[in-house]
């Protein structure tokens, strides 16, 4: 390969163990989305769990506001290749909300008011490594990084971490989403470098 | 999709003081959409890679892969692809990637496309496309640019302006030429009046966040569906 890119040379080598492959760090907190920015009044904002067999549980801004709040801090990894460390958010565990519900489902599917969807294994939300993030850096969570309220799931990239989410639909059989039916790894490891079918 | 292939730089074009097109050529190249883009590979000597995306500025030409990459102060890759880059020496590329923004002249309806700065880019490769094809669907091309100095494919746009069906309208928000009607500004509501109505048509927006959410709102409010309005943004 010596003769690749000739005379370029890497400044990112430090962050070994904290950067996962193909990824390079940010000190800036980019914004992707796919379409305009869905603008969603709290008094209007719901939250809902729909299991399997179709039953809800849903909470109001206010009722959430009311739940037990975490403060998780996490590095975060997008599939474009930044990664944010050290990002700072105060939210609800998902745990908070799906130890209300009665589901024998593997998978959720996250729902957004956009109609953005995300695929998720059940496991991989539940035991305090996913939660519905309403603060970003002691701020109200801006409209175009998912304000009112986003997942946050640090260990998977992080179009995981849908957008002004709307909900969780508990299903049995995995149902890919938006960007896993556009190309995207189903799962989305950063450290297994799951970004595209392929992977 | 997936695997890297080789790729050598043909050819550099000077677009402004810091955008710069880059034309490779890709053996076995499998073509690609407008709007799509690549990941661009570089190695260093010790073995260091870096990863960046570019979007590609043409349709699909065989083995010519045309990509734009505007210079970041600072950054890793973009300074180094923008001046370093020997002419002849290879980088490694994989792709296309990005099923979403995207464009063929297949689908009907008019297009309205919606550029700020550099991201002009990706919706260059729809403006070629369209030329290259026989539509007569109404394209406007709405580039919202700080001066003329600023403006990629400066003439080309200027051809494509004098095309039938194909309107392109520069938005000057620092400095515009003498005698230009519209005063210097961003974007607002009535840069959006006659343009091809909200029921058919597709948008497709891209540039800087700031720019995007502006546009994505002024969109919403003058009628386009959410449905029809996709982004990309850069930053």
């Amino acid at each position: 390969m010596g003769s690749l890119s000739p005379g370029f040379q890497g400044r990112t080598h430090a962050f070994e163990g904290r950067l996962p492959p193909g990824q390079y760090p940010t000190e800036s907190f980019p914004v992707l989305s796919a379409g305009p920015t869905p603008q969603i009044p709290t008094d209007r904002w719901s939250f809902t769990v729909t299991t399997e067999l179709g039953e809800t549980r849903t909470w109001s801004w206010e009722q959430m506001m009311a739940l037990p709040q975490e403060e998780p801090t996490a590095d975060i990894h997008c599939v474009t290749r930044w990664s944010k460390f050290d990002t700072r958010w105060r939210g609800v565990s998902l745990d908070v909300f799906l130890d209300e519900v009665e589901t024998a489902a593997d998978f959720v599917v996250a729902e957004s008011f956009d109609g953005y969807t995300a695929n998720l294994p059940l496991e991989d939300v539940t035991g305090g490594k996913a939660w519905l993030a309403h603060t970003y850096d002691g701020w109200e969570l801006a409209p175009d990084h998912g304000g009112p309220a986003r997942l946050v799931i640090p260990h998977l990239y992080f179009w995981k971490s849908a957008k002004w989410v709307k909900g969780l639909i508990l299903t049995p059989e995995n149902e890919p989403g938006f960007w896993e039916s556009a190309g995207y790894h189903d799962y989305g490891d950063p450290w297994r470098e799951q970004r595209y079918w392929s992977d | 999709m997936r695997g890297w292939r080789r790729a050598r730089l043909t050819g550099r074009t000077k677009q402004t003081a810091t955008g710069r097109t880059l034309v490779f050529e890709v053996p076995r190249w499998p073509g690609h959409r407008p709007g799509q883009h690549v990941d661009v590979r570089l190695t260093a000597a010790d073995g260091y890679q870096a990863v960046r995306s570019y979007s590609l500025a043409a349709p699909a030409d065989g083995e010519r892969v045309e990509l734009g990459v505007q210079a970041a102060p600072g950054g890793e890759v973009s300074p180094y692809l923008a001046d370093d880059l020997p002419v002849g020496a290879e980088v490694e590329v994989t792709g296309p990637l990005g099923g979403w923004f995207v464009w063929t002249p297949q689908e009907a309806g008019p297009l309205l496309l919606l550029a700020g700065g550099s991201g002009i880019v990706p919706l260059m490769a729809m403006v070629r496309a369209r030329l290259a094809s026989p539509s007569d669907e109404p394209c406007t091309l709405l580039h919202s640019v700080r001066s003329p100095d600023d403006v990629w494919y400066a003439a080309e746009l200027d051809a494509a302006a004098a095309a039938r069906h194909v309107r392109v309208r520069h938005l000057w928000t620092r400095a515009a030429p003498e005698g230009a009607a519209r005063p210097v500004g961003r974007l607002t509501g009535a840069d959006l009046r006659d343009l091809p109505p909200p029921a058919d048509c597709r948008c497709f927006v891209c540039g800087p966040t700031g720019f995007v959410e502006h546009a994505g709102d002024l969109l919403l409010a003058a009628g386009y569906a959410p449905g029809r309005i996709r982004t990309e943004r850069f930053g």
